[in-house]
């Protein structure tokens, strides 16, 4: 027998009767003023969020904010002109360099911050890992109050990677001195749009 | 494997330099209270937990079924699927992925399974390097030191020996320990590490049924560096990883980094599903006792860890003895349920590193009745006759005390004798009771005397 057959054998064996799965529709919960909310959850965890009503004004801040002199990537076709359009079929270690990314969440959550994030929006999974400084545009009816919101949302949807991101990466290896910035993004900042 | 040093010899050992326990276990209990604050401010926590546990027993309960249909999906997504019975087939599986690919280095996040089954020092005797790089994982890996915590791998360790492990390794100034600086050091060297290396090795936290994805969450973002610059990702999973479906996530994600370390969620909760074109995705599913300790039904609850590690946070004994005095992988209350299935007579000390408590299972995010199972596994090894002879004499000698009223009372009344008139008789160093502890002053008389003079004698007069 080969031991996939005598793993699941053994496992037959020893488990015991079915029980139930619980029902967990009680945790889907309204939050009345999410916006505030997300920034306030946002915030706490060491991350910006700036306000905006449209994607346009994002362009003025990027120089007030982040080094234009290096390598800006970003998958908005609206932002073409500051920043390189992410390609989807190079190498992944090309994007060692990239000091700031700007894409655009799926959703993001009111209770812990975090953004939701397919491979289609990163432009290629490395890109919100691998840089300096991210940037996430995040509408305003995207958020959603919590966890189990967001997978009612994301529901049966077919994606090759997704991720939540909650922050700039971050260590308390070192005797729990909190680190931002551990092998992720130093910062991250969210572009919230009305 | 065997050790030689049991828990309470290992732990006599870290309790010598006091300055450090109060240390230990100041920085463990601070996180203890980050922990509840996060649960306070989480609306229907104690029913989020019922709901974790309640999803974890139809695991167990159905877990051919799920196993099967994870492994079906996993194929559909072009994933390839391998099944180990023990350490030494996973390991095997791992190095035959690699030499395939002629690769001899890869880059590993944190895995406790890969820790249990002996990876890294497997692949290095057939020629091929592991890096672990996580933070904490990779200052124990250069200090040649087993991870003492399994979400804090490095709790133990005061700075400044870190900075004298990276001055030695890395070439950092001698005298260097701020910790971010620290980190900036090690940021740079394992980018280019992650840069480097053609394969990358993960562990899982949970693995969908319904969907064939698994999740895999840290805060540094090193799992996602290495798998996503990687042409072969290697994924390492315990068969208890399973649940059932996708929304089954949203239960578990929200417990797991408050009940870790009082943060609202892991900063990278990454969702692999299919390979990346170009790149081959393989995952090995291991047993390692799991299906047996599926047969043991006083135990098999242990199967529903998630490996948060709340419960060493809050255990007096594991704060104060450290995580290496386990001399096993999983430390603390949970290690202590956990290792006994595995080997008992190796692991039979550590059901009796407990006060039994029960801080372990009131902290516990899918509720383990850690507490009880500490409790019924030494029931367990005494009958299997595991444990030191001293031990089961001086149990015999209690139940013997406790079984005769008489004895019950001439036993109290000589010992606070000898308290009070003869303490040296006790307070020596073959009274294990004394290490590392001031005794309170013995009262003059018991409960028991107390009533019959104060209560009985009044209520007669």
């Amino acid at each position: 027998m080969s031991s996939r057959e005598i793993i699941l054998a053994a496992v037959k064996r020893n488990q015991p009767p079915l029980s139930q799965l619980p029902d967990i529709s009680m945790f889907n919960v309204v939050e009345v003023d999410i916006a505030s909310k997300y920034t306030d959850t946002f915030t706490g965890i060491g991350g910006q969020v700036i306000a905006f009503t449209e994607v346009d004004a994002i362009k003025k801040i990027i120089p007030e904010h982040f080094d234009i002199s290096k390598r800006i990537v970003t998958t908005l076709p609206e932002l073409s002109d500051v920043a390189e359009l992410i390609a989807v079929d190079v190498d992944p270690h090309s994007y060692e360099d990239v000091e700031l990314a700007i894409i655009q969440a799926r959703l993001a959550v009111a209770e812990n911050g975090a953004v939701w994030l397919t491979e289609n929006v990163m432009g290629q999974r490395i890109i919100p890992y691998i840089c300096q400084h991210l940037a996430v545009v995040v509408y305003e009816d995207s958020l959603v109050s919590t966890m189990h919101d967001a997978y009612v949302k994301i529901a049966s949807e077919d994606y090759g990677f997704g991720g939540f991101i909650g922050g700039p990466s971050k260590t308390a290896d070192i005797e729990q001195a909190l680190v931002l910035g551990a092998h992720g993004p130093l910062s991250m900042t969210i572009f919230l749009i009305k | 494997m065997k050790s030689t040093a049991d828990h309470a010899s290992l732990a006599e050992k870290f309790n010598r330099d006091e300055e450090r326990v109060d240390w230990h276990d100041g920085a463990l209990w601070w996180i203890r209270q980050k922990r509840d604050r996060s649960a306070n401010l989480t609306p229907q926590w104690e029913e989020l937990r019922e709901a974790a546990s309640g999803i974890k027993s139809n695991v167990i309960s159905n877990l051919h079924d799920y196993l099967v249909q994870f492994e079906e999906n996993l194929i559909k997504n072009g994933v390839k699927v391998y099944w180990a019975s023990d350490a030494e087939e996973h390991n095997e599986i791992v190095y035959s992925i690699l030499k395939g690919k002629e690769i001899t280095q890869m880059v590993k996040s944190k895995s406790m399974l890969t820790e249990e089954c002996g990876l890294n020092e497997y692949l290095h005797e057939r020629g091929i390097d592991v890096i672990n790089s996580d933070l904490g994982e990779y200052i124990q890996q250069i200090d040649n030191e087993p991870p003492s915590h399994i979400v804090l791998p490095c709790i133990h360790k005061k700075k400044e020996e870190i900075g004298e492990l990276f001055h030695e390794h890395l070439g950092t100034e001698k005298g260097l320990s701020d910790p971010t600086l620290l980190t900036r050091v090690a940021r740079k060297h394992l980018r280019n590490v992650f840069l480097t290396r053609r394969a990358a090795l993960t562990g899982v936290n949970f693995a969908v049924a319904e969907t064939g994805e698994y999740v895999v969450c840290t805060n540094e973002g090193n799992a996602d560096m290495g798998a996503h610059l990687s042409e072969v990702q290697i994924a390492s999973m315990g068969l208890e990883k399973l649940i059932p479906e996708r929304k089954h996530l949203g239960v578990f994600l929200r417990l797991l980094a408050r009940s870790a370390i009082g943060q609202p969620i892991t900063i990278y909760s990454s969702h692999f599903k299919k390979p990346r074109p170009g790149q081959e995705m393989h995952l090995i599913l291991v047993d390692k006792g799991r299906s047996s300790l599926l047969a043991r039904p006083d135990f098999r609850d242990s199967l529903k860890c998630i490996k948060c590690g709340g419960c060493m946070n809050t255990c007096p004994v594991y704060r104060k003895s450290g995580g290496l005095s386990y001399h096993n992988t999983i430390s603390g209350p949970i290690g202590a349920i956990l290792a006994p299935n595995l080997d008992m007579q190796q692991h039979a000390d550590l059901p009796f590193a407990s006060t039994l408590c029960g801080s372990c299972s009131n902290v516990c995010p899918v509720k383990i009745p850690i507490h009880d199972q500490l409790y019924k596994w030494r029931q367990v090894i005494v009958k299997e006759g595991y444990v030191a002879n001293r031990k089961t004499l001086s149990m015999k000698a209690m139940s013997l005390t406790f079984a005769s009223p008489d004895i019950y009372r001439t036993a109290g009344m000589t010992g606070r004798w000898i308290l009070n008139h003869a303490p040296f008789a006790v307070n020596n160093k073959f009274n294990p009771w004394y290490k590392q502890r001031d005794m309170p002053d013995s009262p003059k008389q018991s409960f028991g005397e107390w009533y019959k003079k104060n209560i009985k004698d009044k209520s007669k007069g």
